[in-house]
């Protein structure tokens, strides 16, 4: 009786401290909903004092074309994942089912950029763009990032795993490469390209320094560049405000669905990340 | 034909949108070229932006960017001269370019040649809480004139709660990286034995350690720990004027840009003055000209001179300053009815545009982006106590050396 | 004699398919990740500033610039700072974290969620929030302090404190990534060794140090070093929060390389500088190497 009493206890105990620390975790978020809802005012104490209000995220929506950088950052993040999957595709089956000479150079190749990130290559790869005479374009953000060596290596990881008896039958069957694909493993390996189409979209809706470099124009631009050239702006009169309501039109989306989707979320973070 | 336009903006209120109408009308009057304007960020943005485009051989065909780098753009080849366009004006050429004021015509030559033409420009003034200075007893018509005015009426008006936190600060000073050097540019005019600058004419020498520069940073990092009547640490640009406008500080060091901008949206009596002085009154000016890039075709390049003097006629340069309080940059915008009513309306304009002839160019040299960050990187040194501002300086002054070595 | 031959045009055929459907792949890997090394090994070899034509070779100028630099090697030590502010919390705290919440009682989704949701704002948005949150006087934490009658501390101005203060936000992001990576760990581990555990009458950090910690050693070594990776590669939140300041203090070596390359229009400076950061990821990715993840890809 005294266990079960000091197990509830514990469970009791433990369930608060873990609300305690979401609630801390969750206080950032709070702070910028609420300073972005309440009318802006110059004097700023702790508890926003002013009343509720919309007129912020109205007056940010004017004042910036965020209507115009949801619609380039999605079509870049759905560009950029589609070419990706099909160059991913293609080389996985490669790598995972046909035996042929200089398979272990394209590894070493692969294995470059697992090492090296294409992050810290802004300044080389910005040149090249500049060469190829596509700076300020959407492609530009695109390109460096459309073949993938971390798809690619998961996805042969799947590969590896379909039994070789499908693609032995579907062969039987009269189906050329192409077709095995696309009706064998590319259906039994959805796991990875849900994992991996996570990964990428989340990576691209949210980079920042190399669309900042490569475009200019409105009609190119992201939403992370658009919300740090109106941060960084002095357009913004009573800015504190205007910038959390920029953010939250920015972060709102992935945080939603997040909310909705969390647990396939994160089990699609995982399995892509240890490998 | 599409010119496309880069533009910064560095002051509070809805100016991309003045811009864009200023667009639409040439559009609208111009449909075979149209302008289409792009918003770029701030100055140092900007400059930035530029610079990859023109890196990344996709320049706009024309933009505005600072008047300091003017000597960048120029070994980069990455502007057209303006002399041939003034010149095929004729008179009417030699006539617009006289008009604009001389304070501001100074920073558009390179070697002789005209690069730029001015238009949004600015001197920094200083606005002060007039009712601020009721409170505690000083003449709101009387600000201060001299640095031991200004530390003495700083210290007067920093009030301090029950609590021991500093309710209201003197003085506000911004010392941001991309700032800082313009408000060093102002006190270092005022305490220079002869008047002298940061920098030579020619862009090719600089002047950080000065023993009077020296004595001047000194000054701040005594306004902040000595005298306790400005915020310690740095403040950042686009805070200085929320800060003022919520009585958190009574006397702020700002750009006349902001002048319409503060004077929506103040709640009190303001005023703005000239900067005080110390061996002399003097101020930097400071922001953007229009440039013309160089690797376009020669029809591009004339329509986007002919947009440039479009922009500036005095008309438009007259709304321009009414809209932003940007000081007018033509002595004929002066005579428009606008403009006379403008500052009778709202006398704190005219401050910046009496204090033009004592105003000199900010901090410009060749690799001035360079020069600008180890300036600022030397007052954030002093001001947080890493070094003392001697040693700041020598060091900056050092560094400030190498680099320019290669263009003497 | 003739099944040979058969053979070797069947491995012919493979190989040409194979190459065809790796072609993409490796052009794009080849043109934006094996190429831009070698342009920025062979740049660092040179001057090459604003308003140059042509690179200029000046053999290992740019190395010996930089190796005597004391702002360079300031920087290196603040990104190795900024490293460990990151990575020993974010570890500690992620661990932590999954501990917590490895269970399925109800409304546990709520709990991982609070503490994941920031990995799925953009650093950008974040940075922005915290540097509101920092502001001095007026920002939050300045506001708690002034309330408690402390002095305002003004994070971001003080040299001292930038780093921890920028670390701090980072944590708060990455502990919540990397709790999930633990959380899978703990998940593959088997009940049954820790209900022997229990049984036994092991107490909790019994437990925790000779079973959960060794078990979790795969999971650790991979986590560690994204964890570093992830840290060195920081570059958003200065843009926005400090551009560097107070003189330098909160640069990090992407920011430098940023900096030199975008700003100052130093092509061969930055490309120097991104062969130092090459290296560096060279050797801390040298441990993903050579764990046992390389099973994983070869077979």
């Amino acid at each position: 009786m005294n266990t079960r009493k000091q197990k509830a206890l514990g469970i009791f105990v433990h369930t608060a401290f873990c609300l305690i620390i979401a609630f801390l975790w969750l206080i950032p978020l709070i702070w910028m909903i609420l300073t972005a809802f309440t009318e802006s005012t110059f004097v700023m104490k702790l508890f926003p004092h002013t009343g509720w209000t919309f007129d912020n995220l109205k007056y940010v929506w004017n004042q910036v074309p965020f209507g115009r950088y949801y619609c380039n950052t999605i079509s870049i993040v759905v560009f950029t994942y589609a070419v990706q999957f099909v160059t991913m595709t293609m080389a996985a089956y490669a790598l995972a089912v046909l035996k042929f000479r200089g398979s272990g150079i394209v590894m070493a190749i692969l294995f470059v950029q697992i090492i090296i990130p294409n992050d810290i290559l802004i300044m080389p790869n910005f040149m090249t763009i500049s060469d190829l005479r596509l700076t300020d374009t959407k492609l530009a953000i695109s390109l460096p990032f459309l073949g993938t060596a971390m798809g690619t290596l998961l996805l042969r990881q799947q590969f590896k795993v379909i039994p070789k008896a499908l693609s032995d039958a579907a062969r039987i069957d009269g189906c050329n490469t192409y077709q095995i694909i696309r009706h064998v493993f590319i259906p039994n390996s959805k796991t990875a390209y849900i994992s991996f189409g996570l990964v990428s979209v989340s990576y691209h809706w949210n980079n920042f320094m190399w669309p900042l470099i490569v475009t200019n124009s409105v009609e190119n631009r992201t939403l992370t560049v658009g919300l740090a050239l109106f941060a960084k702006s002095k357009e913004a009169v009573m800015q504190w405000t205007n910038v959390c309501a920029a953010t939250f039109i920015i972060c709102a989306p992935l945080v939603i669905l997040f909310f909705i989707f969390q647990k396939r979320f994160i089990e699609s973070f995982v399995a892509s990340g240890i490998k | 034909m599409e010119l496309t336009f880069f533009f910064p903006v560095n002051v509070g209120g809805s100016v991309t949108k003045l811009v864009d109408k200023i667009c639409n009308d040439w559009n609208a009057e111009h449909p075979e070229a149209i302008i289409k304007p792009v918003y770029t960020g701030n100055y140092d943005d900007t400059v930035v932006k530029i610079q990859s485009a023109i890196q990344g051989k996709n320049p706009p065909d024309l933009f505005i960017s600072l008047c300091t780098q003017r000597f960048s753009m120029y070994i980069q080849d990455a502007v057209t001269p303006l002399d041939e366009f003034i010149k095929a004006d004729g008179a009417e050429g030699q006539a617009y370019i006289d008009d604009f004021l001389s304070g501001f015509m100074e920073d558009s030559y390179v070697e002789g040649h005209i690069i730029s033409i001015p238009f949004q420009r600015s001197t920094e003034i200083m606005y002060y809480n007039k009712d601020t200075f009721r409170e505690v007893g000083l003449d709101p018509d009387n600000p201060p004139r001299t640095w031991t005015e200004l530390a003495e009426y700083a210290q007067k008006l920093t009030k301090v709660g029950p609590d021991g936190n500093v309710e209201r600060y003197g003085v506000g000073i911004a010392l941001n990286s991309g700032s800082a050097q313009w408000q060093f540019t102002g006190y270092c005019l005022q305490n220079s034995k002869n008047g002298e600058n940061l920098m030579s004419d020619d862009g090719k020498s600089i002047y950080f350690d000065t023993p009077e520069n020296v004595e001047a940073l000194q000054f701040w990092c005594d306004l902040q720990n000595k005298y306790k009547c400005m915020q310690p640490g740095i403040v950042q640009w686009t805070d200085l004027v929320g800060q003022f406008l919520s009585g958190k500080v009574a006397m702020i060091y700002h750009t006349t840009g902001n002048l319409t901008n503060i004077n929506n949206n103040a709640t009190f009596d303001f005023g703005t003055c000239f900067l005080p002085g110390n061996k002399r009154q003097a101020a930097p000016t400071g922001g953007g000209n229009f440039y013309i890039s160089k690797g376009i075709s020669k029809e591009r390049q004339q329509k986007a001179w002919e947009f440039i003097k479009f922009a500036t006629s005095p008309e438009r340069a007259a709304q321009w300053s009414i809209d932003t309080g940007y000081v007018v940059t033509r002595k004929s915008a002066l005579e428009l009815p606008e403009m006379k009513e403008y500052y009778e309306k709202l006398p704190q304009a005219r401050v910046a545009y009496e204090q033009i002839p004592i105003s000199k160019p900010e901090l410009t040299s060749y690799d001035s982006t360079r020069m600008w960050r180890i300036l600022n990187d030397a007052i954030q040194a002093a001001i947080t106590g890493e070094k003392t501002p001697e040693k700041a300086l020598r060091t900056a002054q050092a560094e400030a050396d190498e680099v320019l070595k290669k263009y003497r | 004699m003739r099944l040979q031959m058969l053979k070797q045009k069947r491995m012919m055929n493979s190989s040409v398919q194979a190459w065809i459907l790796l072609a993409p792949t490796l052009l794009f890997i080849s043109v934006f990740t094996i190429f831009p090394i070698i342009r920025s090994f062979a740049l660092s070899f040179t001057a090459y500033e604003l308003g140059m034509k042509r690179p200029l070779f000046i053999g290992a100028g740019n190395y010996s610039y930089f190796l005597t630099s004391g702002l360079f090697w300031k920087i290196m030590k603040n990104t190795l700072f900024f490293s460990v502010l990151t990575v020993v919390p974010s570890y500690a705290i992620g661990l932590s974290f999954a501990m917590l919440v490895n269970n399925n009682r109800k409304g546990i989704g709520i709990l991982r969620t609070s503490y994941f949701y920031p990995v799925v704002m953009p650093l950008i948005a974040i940075a922005s929030i915290w540097m509101f949150m920092y502001m001095p006087e007026t920002g939050m934490f300045d506001q708690i302090l002034m309330n408690h009658g402390k002095r305002p501390l003004a994070a971001l101005s003080d040299k001292n404190t930038v780093l921890p203060a920028m670390a701090m936000m980072y944590v708060w992001r990455e502990a919540g990534y990397l709790m999930i990576f633990f959380l899978s760990g703990l998940q593959n581990l088997d009940r049954e060794l820790f209900e022997a555990a229990r049984i036994d009458g092991s107490t909790f950090l019994d437990t925790f140090r000779r079973i959960t910690l060794p078990l979790l050693a795969p999971t650790t070594l991979f986590v560690t070093i994204m964890a570093i990776t992830d840290s060195i590669k920081l570059i958003d939140h200065i843009v926005i929060m400090t551009e560097g300041a107070p003189n330098n203090a909160s640069t990090l070596l992407l920011y430098y390389i940023y900096q030199q390359g975008f700003i100052f229009f130093d092509q061969a400076k930055a490309s120097t500088l991104t062969v130092f950061m090459l290296f560096i990821m060279l050797i801390v990715s040298m441990g993903k190497f050579i764990s046992s993840d390389r099973k994983i890809y070869y077979n």
